[in-house]
Parts: C-alpha cells; structure tokens; sequence
C-alpha cells in the first residue's frame, strides 16, 4: 500500500470527529447565549425605521433582551443545519432541489389549517401546520424524484413543475382562508416571508431540536453521505442501500426547510439551504471542512440577520439574513482560499509567469545550441554575444509586452544578461535552468516518440505545454525510459528540426 | 354563479398572459432551464421595486425596463459566478435568484408606504382587480393589463415565428447553431430577455406564481405528448388556454365543492392547479412517454420473457433423466423462476392459448410447437454460457445470469454465429448436451 493511500484512509474518521467536536463547540456557542433571566419585552411592532440609538444598540449587541435571545438561538440553530443539509445538496447537485420543496409546503399548512379548524382547533397550532408542511414537502419531493426518473422531462423541469403547481394549490388554499371567519388567518403569510421576530421560545426549542437531529444524522452517515454525493455507483458497488440514504438525506432537507418556514418564509429558505454551501465550497477542497464552515456561514449570517432586524424591525429579518449570506458569499467568492477568484488568478498569473520564463531560456538555449560551431565549447564568440532580440521575438506567440516582461523577471533573478545591440544572453545560472527546462522538453518528445508513436514533427507543441508541469518523479521515470539513449545529465539532442514558431512581422507588434 | 364582463376580461388576461408564457416555456424546458423562468421571475423583484420608488407609478414603462434589466442581470449573473467561481449552474442561480429576491423585499417592505405595493400582490397578482383598470380604445374600454399582456403576446408571437429555426436548433444543439452562423448565447440573451419582460407584464395581473406554472407546465406537459417541436409547441398553447378559462372556473366554483359555498379564491393560483392537472393527465396518460404506457411495455415485455422462461424450464425438466416423475404446478414455475403468481398465470394463459403448453390437472406439460422454441433457447443459452467461459473466460458458476438474458435476443443467426466462434458446440460448460439447431 503507498503511503498516499494510508494516510488518506487515516484521515477519514478524524475529519468525522473533528466535524463532531466542532459541531458541538458551534451548540456550546449558541446555548450559552440564553443564560441570563429575561428582564424586558421590547415591543416588535415597533415601526421606527430611524437609525438606532445607542442605548439599543447595545442592547442588541449585549443580547440583553430576552426575545432577541429566542430569536438569535432560533435562527442559529436553522443557520446550523442549513449548512450542514445544504452542503450534501449541493455535493449532490440538488441545489434547487430546496426551491421546489419549500414551495411544496405552502399547500400543506393551508390544508392543516384548514383541517384544524373544522375540528374545532384554533388552526394556528403550530406542530400541525408544520405536520401539514412536512407531508406536502415529502409528497413534492417524491413528485420530483417520481418525474425525473420516470419520464423523458430533466430534472428542471421536474422541478418547477412541483414548486409551480404547489404554490398555486397553496395560493388558492390560503384564499380560502383569508375569507373564512376564523381570526388570525392573515397570519399564514408568514410563512412565506417569514416572521423572525415573532418566533417563540417553544418555536426556538423546535428548531433547535430538528437542528440537533440533523447534526446527529450527518454525523453518523458522514460517510455514507459522502459516498452517495461524491460516487453513487461506487457506494451501491459496496453494497450500501444508496436509495434509502438518499432518502434520509433528502428527507433531512424537508425538516430542515420545514422548521425554517416561520423563521426565514419559503422562498428564502431556499437561500440558506445554498448560498452558506456554496460559499464554503470557495474556502477548501474538503467535506468535513465544507460542512462545518457551511454551518458556520449559516449560523453567522442567521445571528447578524436577526440583530440587524432587531435594530430596524421594520425590516423582514428573513431578508436581512439571506442578504448578509450574499455578502458573506461574495466575500468567499472573491477571498475564498481554495477557490476564491483573487487565489485562483494568482496561481494562475505565477503559472503563467513560470511557462514565460521557461519559454525565454528555452529559446535562448536552443539559438546557443545552433550557434555554437560544432567542435567548440559554448563559450564561442557568437554564443557569447546573445541571440538578437528580433529572433527571440519569433521564437514564441508572446507579444512584444509579454517578452519584455518575462525578460525583465528572468535579468532580475540574474539568469539572463542583456548586451549590446539589444542581444540577450543566459548567465551560469540561466545556463542551468535553461537545461533543466530543455531535459524537460526533450525528454518528453522522446517519450511520445518511442512509446506513443507519435511523428518527430508532432511532438514540439505538445512537449512545449507538458514541459512546464513535469515533477521530479515523472521526469526521473522518462529518465529511466530513455536512460539508454542518453545517459548522465547531459541535455539530449533535440529529435527533431528545431523550427522558429515564425509569426509574420506584420502581426507582432504589441504592447 | 352570476357571470359578468369582469369574469370575461379575467379569463381573457389570463389567456393572454398564459399563452405568452407557454409559447417561450417550450423553449426553456427544451434548453433545460425551466428553473431560469423560475428564477428570473423571483428575481425581477427588485427591479420592479427600484423602478416603483423612482416613479411612484404601476404603468410605466420604467417598470418594464427595471424588470427586463434585472431579468437579464439575473441570466448574466449566474454565468458569471459559475464561470468565475466553478459553482454549479443550478447552484449559483440559486444564489443570484434569493439575493434579488431578498434586496427587493427589503427595499418594498422600506418604501412601502410611498408605494402601493405589496410583496403579497407581486406574488399572488391580482388577476381579478385588473379588470378594474381600464383604458379607452376606439371607443371600447379596455383593461389596461389586457392590453399590455396582449403587446407581450404579440412580441412573444413574432419572435417564435420569425426566429423559429434558430430557437430549434439553439434548443438542440447549440454548437451547430454556432456554425451555421448564429450565435446561440444571443438567442439565450434574447429569450431570458422575452422571459423577463413577459414575467413582468404577467406580474402586474396574475402574479409569479402563474408565470412560473404557465412557464413551465404547459411545455412539459406537450413535451410529453409529441416529438415534434411545431406540434409541442401548438399543444402548449392549447393547454395554456384551457389552464386559463378552467382557472377562473375553478376559482369561482371550487371552494364551493369543498363546502366552502359562496366563495371564491384566487384565479392565478386554481389556473397552476389546473395546469397541475392536466400535467398529471399527460404524465399517465401521455400515449408513448406517459407512466402508464411505459409500465404497460414493460409489463408485456417481462410477460413475454417469462413464457419464455416457463417454456425452458419445462424443457429442461424433460432433459432430466426421471423427467416422468417431476410434476410441474403452477407454484414450482413461480419458485424457479422468482416471479409472481399473478405474472406466472397470465404467462401461462398465454401460452396454453397459443399452443405451447397444456394442463394436466394441476401440472403442465410442453406440447411439440412449445417444445421447439423451448429447443432454440436452451440451445442459444448454452452457447452463450461455452462463449462466455471461452472468451470472456468467466468461472462457469459465474455465466448463467448472463446467459438467462442474452438468451432472449438471439437469433439463429446469432446462433451460428456463436457457434463457428466456439470450440466444442455440441456440450455446455456444465456438461450438459446443446440442443441442434431448429430446422
């Protein structure tokens, strides 16, 4: 066994663990938070859309206010979970998969509602309605499921066909409703934009319990998850009932968007079921860590959203949630360490910068070769005097801009010298690059000519891209493939007829 | 029930607004992105709203072009932070879509007191109080949403047919789209254009929802239904009109057949149920790509390979030395074959119609036509099993399964063919005789 492998299968249980410890320092976090006794009911109705004063600013800030704590805890925990469902749905590319079924559950509170109140309920009972929500959110999603596999429609269409035909069933419901003569039917809405600042402590105890089955849930079948996003015919090979975990995991986004209904409202529930996952996604390359910065995203966004709205209650706190998520994704986009644009086009610019430097001493090496007079060192006099700037023009497709660049990066590091009459020469050290990237360069062209049997005019292009990413292992295996034909470190001739990449004058100018 | 010109003016805007929905719906479930309809129409929010607050106005046509802008930021968007950031493109519209969403609620819920707009309207529409806001044209008055939704029908109309060949191939296959020398991202940018402007125009009367229902669903219904893009097309139109008329009905009398007499409820929302419905039709009923005819393929399929398979084991039972004192009942077809009784009756009905079969009190025997195809099957699963030893080289436990299906799709041809390719082609790899050839 390599010790690749060893360690990659010595890691997999700590990143569980780690994932668990964390899990439970994030509830530590959040159940520490309602502590203190409640001292004060600040009015929610309040309708000042003024800065807020300082007095409440602090006062928010210090979690002194007993409501903002039920609502903080609450929409934590949703935040949590979210990002934890969220980044297997995203793995799965089921993202929209959220959309659909949340708006699958409108129909659900309007029948439970209406259900309650013809037995004499109040029709407001809120396990019910969210009873009502579950069962729709799971018929919807089997709908979906049933769709995609069953007909010749993709799974967009599946998709918005269940979120469209609900929501219009949930709409009509909800129509009845309003003109039934029962009190407090208007407060339904909620659950579509959502109604943070009214949420209960029994509501936020709800939430926070979902929340905890969720993470024990992801914990257990962290690895049986992981298989099913990342390979599902692998984990059916291994004879793991992929079906029904994908059920249970499909089944973990209905409660979690269900239990999110009142906090955030269904439409921006879908946000937090995606936009914490896929920023994430730009701050590493691993599950474990994709999931717990996920609930971290989640849960830092629910707690500045539901501060910000108890600042400016006028506000709907699901918006200010899903708003600071977006921020919090554009700040991932663009800093994210693993993915972030900012990382990506630095690794890009120092791999363009390396191609350009190697192109440069190639060039200058092989007009060296050329130039020396067979028979004499290098050191001969026109080697000595450098290749002329206008032919090392023509060696490659740069432009005027990229060659000067490239060559005042490579006189800094001291491996090329300019002389007189604007001709270029390579220094001891360039000297010793440049044979490294020749090796390189040559001894692949070899490779493709003796083992894939490639023609001697085919290979420079090739070589010239492959050139710049050979490691030390893959070099010394050409090494050891071509060990007959030239032995030592010598830099092999070249196998084929070194031609210049020849643009046509017109077309090289450049900036 | 009492009928007025209100109720007439509701179904006409709910035509109109359905029908140009449906006729670019063909389009995005062709293209696969139905959920850019849903999108865009989510996301138009905060357009609508920008443009409110700056003219204080519902008929304007600022309100268009703030719709259309957002509509197309939403498309541009998406792209962008699937290219730039590798998101996945359901992923990244899901962002782009609730962000717009969020902003434009918070900035209606901020102005709503210098608007007359509520999110409520925005999403469920007002199909019913349209009517109510009328313009004079020649002389007729004529709702003011009616006409704009006609313009849009109109718009929606021309470019399906002036750019109908682009729209298919674009819909088909891009890359040849790009090489017969029209751009396929500006036909993309052309109808999330037309999307956004008919959701916006929808909005105003029906609501979002609808939009998205009358998008998507008529489309994919008619998708099930035809092959032909003309005729999918003209299906979906058809269902859009009959959403839109069976809509209103519905909303008028629905609530009354669930024992809420004397009420009525929202039209946008019973046309999305209507337009449900008649999906589901289509789902089950669809003649080729339908649930029920496709259970019914397979269900005949699987009878006729289970005759098949009564028929082999009969003939294998013969095979055996004391085949006299073997009884073969109904219930030992089942265990050795691992197939239902009720399948197991219907094949055997089958086959003692046909000839091949026939019943001795509770026992079965194979008559001299059921033998004969029984022979060719053995005999094509015997070869099999020699070929699969002999090139594939699996273990001999390991070639029955594989043998048990290809047996039902060889020819003689075939047969011949497997047996020039094998060495011994008279003894199976158990040892056991293969039959001759059928003559």
């Amino acid at each position: 066994m390599n010790p690749g492998h060893n360690k990659h299968t010595r890691r997999r249980p700590a990143g569980v663990r780690r994932l668990y410890t964390a899990a439970l320092i994030l509830l530590g976090l959040t159940l520490a938070l309602p502590g203190a006794e409640a001292v004060e009911t600040r009015s929610i109705t309040d309708t000042t859309v003024a800065l807020p004063t300082v007095e409440k600013l602090v006062r928010v800030l210090s979690f002194d206010d007993y409501n903002l704590r039920v609502v903080a805890l609450g929409s934590m925990m949703l935040g949590i979970a979210a990002g934890i469902v969220g980044s297997f749905m995203l793995l799965r590319r089921r993202a929209l998969m959220g959309d659909a079924i949340s708006h699958a559950t409108l129909p659900g509170i309007g029948v439970a509602f209406l259900v309650m109140t013809s037995y004499g309920g109040s029709g407001k009972f809120l396990p019910g309605l969210l009873t009502g929500a579950l069962v729709f959110g799971m018929i919807g999603m089997g709908l979906v499921l049933l769709i995609r596999t069953q007909t010749r429609l993709k799974e967009d269409a599946a998709l918005g066909i269940v979120l469209s035909v609900f929501f219009g069933l949930g709409v009509a419901l909800l129509g009845i409703i309003q003109q039934l003569n029962v009190g407090h039917a208007a407060g339904l809405e909620s659950f579509i934009y959502g109604k943070t600042a009214s949420m209960l402590a029994s509501d936020a105890w709800l939430i926070g319990a979902a929340a905890l089955v969720v993470i024990f849930l992801a914990t257990i079948f962290f690895k049986e998850f992981s298989l099913v996003c990342f390979d599902q015919d692998y984990s059916n090979a291994q004879g793991r009932p992929s079906v029904k975990l994908d059920i249970i995991m499909m089944s973990l986004v209905v409660v979690v968007t269900v239990i999110g209904l009142q906090a955030v409202g269904l439409i921006l529930m879908i946000a937090l079921l995606i936009i914490p996952a896929a920023a994430a996604r730009f701050w590493t390359y691993k599950l474990g860590r994709l999931i717990l910065i996920a609930a971290l995203i989640g849960e830092v966004s629910c707690l500045l959203g539901a501060c910000i709205s108890a600042l400016a209650p006028r506000i709907p706190a699901g918006a200010v949630i899903v708003v600071v998520a977006t921020g919090l994704f554009i700040i991932s986009m663009i800093f994210g360490s693993a993915r972030g644009v900012v990382h990506g086009t630095a690794r890009h610019r120092r791999v363009r910068r390396t191609v350009e430097r190697q192109h440069l001493l190639r060039a200058l090496f092989e007009w060296n070769e050329e130039h020396a007079v067979p028979g004499k060192p290098a050191t001969d006099a026109v080697v000595r005097s450098g290749m002329p700037l206008g032919e090392l023009m023509q060696e490659q497709s740069w432009t005027h801009g990229v060659l000067r660049r490239a060559m005042r990066r490579a006189r800094r590091d001291d491996l090329i010298r300019t002389g007189g009459g604007g001709r270029v020469q390579l220094t001891i050290e360039g000297l010793a690059a440049a044979e490294r990237v020749v090796r390189n360069h040559r001894l692949w062209e070899t490779y493709l000519i003796t083992h894939a049997d490639i023609a001697p005019i085919h290979v420079d292009s090739n070589a010239d891209q492959i050139e710049h990413v050979l490691g030390h292992a893959m070099v010394a295996e050409l090494e050891r493939l071509s060990a007959s034909e030239f032995p030592g470190r010598v830099v092999p001739p070249s196998p084929h007829v070194i031609t210049r990449t020849a643009r046509p004058a017109a077309t090289g100018g450049g900036t | 029930m009492d009928w007025t010109v209100l109720d007439t003016w509701i179904i006409v805007s709910g035509i109109l607004a359905a029908v140009s929905c449906a006729l670019l719906g063909n389009f995005l479930i062709l293209r696969k992105m139905s959920m850019m309809g849903d999108a865009i129409s989510h996301a138009v929010l905060p357009g609508l709203a920008v443009a409110f607050l700056i003219t204080g106005s519902r008929a304007s046509m600022t309100m268009f072009l703030g719709a259309a802008i957002v509509g197309v930021l939403t498309a541009v968007f998406t792209q962008w932070i699937s290219h730039f950031g590798q998101v996945e493109e359901s992923a990244s519209m899901g962002v782009v879509f609730t962000s717009l969403f969020a902003i434009g609620l918070i900035i209606i819920v901020r102005g709503a007191n210098a608007v007359d707009l509520d999110p409520g309207c925005v999403l469920y529409g007002a199909i019913e109080l349209a009517p109510l806001n009328t313009v004079q044209l020649g002389g007729a008055e004529i709702p003011r949403s009616a006409l704009a939704l006609g313009a849009v029908l109109l718009i929606n109309t021309l470019f399906v047919v002036f750019f109908f060949k682009e729209l298919r191939i674009s819909a088909f296959d891009p890359e040849l789209a790009t090489t017969l020398g029209f751009s396929a991202r500006l036909m993309h940018y052309m109808l999330m254009t037309l999307v956004a402007v008919t959701t916006v125009a929808c909005f105003e009367s029906v609501g979002s929802i609808l939009v998205i229902a009358m998008l998507i669903v008529p489309g994919a219904a008619a998708h099930l239904l035809t092959d032909r893009l003309i005729t999918m097309v003209l299906i979906s139109v058809a269902i859009a009109v009959v959403c839109a008329v069976g809509g209103h009905l519905l909303a008028i009398t629905g609530p009354g057949w669930i024992g809420f007499s004397d009420m009525s409820t929202n039209t946008a929302g019973m046309m999305a149920v209507v337009a449900g419905a008649l999906f589901t039709l289509a789902l089950f009923g669809a003649p080729r790509y339908g649930l029920v005819s496709r259970w019914l393929h397979l269900w005949t399929l699987r009878i006729s390979i289970l005759r098949e398979d009564i028929l082999g084991v009969l003939y294998r039972v013969e095979e055996h030395p004391d085949a006299s004192n073997v009884e073969v009942s109904s219930v030992l077809l089942g265990n050795a074959i691992g197939a239902g009784a009720l399948d197991i009756r219907v094949a055997v009905c089958q086959l003692l119609r046909g000839g091949q079969l026939k019943r001795q009190g509770t026992h079965f025997r194979i008559t001299g036509s059921g033998r004969e195809k029984a022979r060719g099957l053995v005999r094509a699963h015997r070869l099999w099993e020699n070929y699969l030893v002999e090139h594939l080289h699996l273990a001999a436990d390991h070639i029955h399964p594989t043998a048990e299906q290809l047996e039902h799709i060889t020819d003689t041809a075939m047969q011949d063919q497997l047996v020039q390719d094998t060495r011994q082609p008279d003894r199976d790899p158990h040892g056991r005789d293969i039959p001759p050839a059928l003559d």
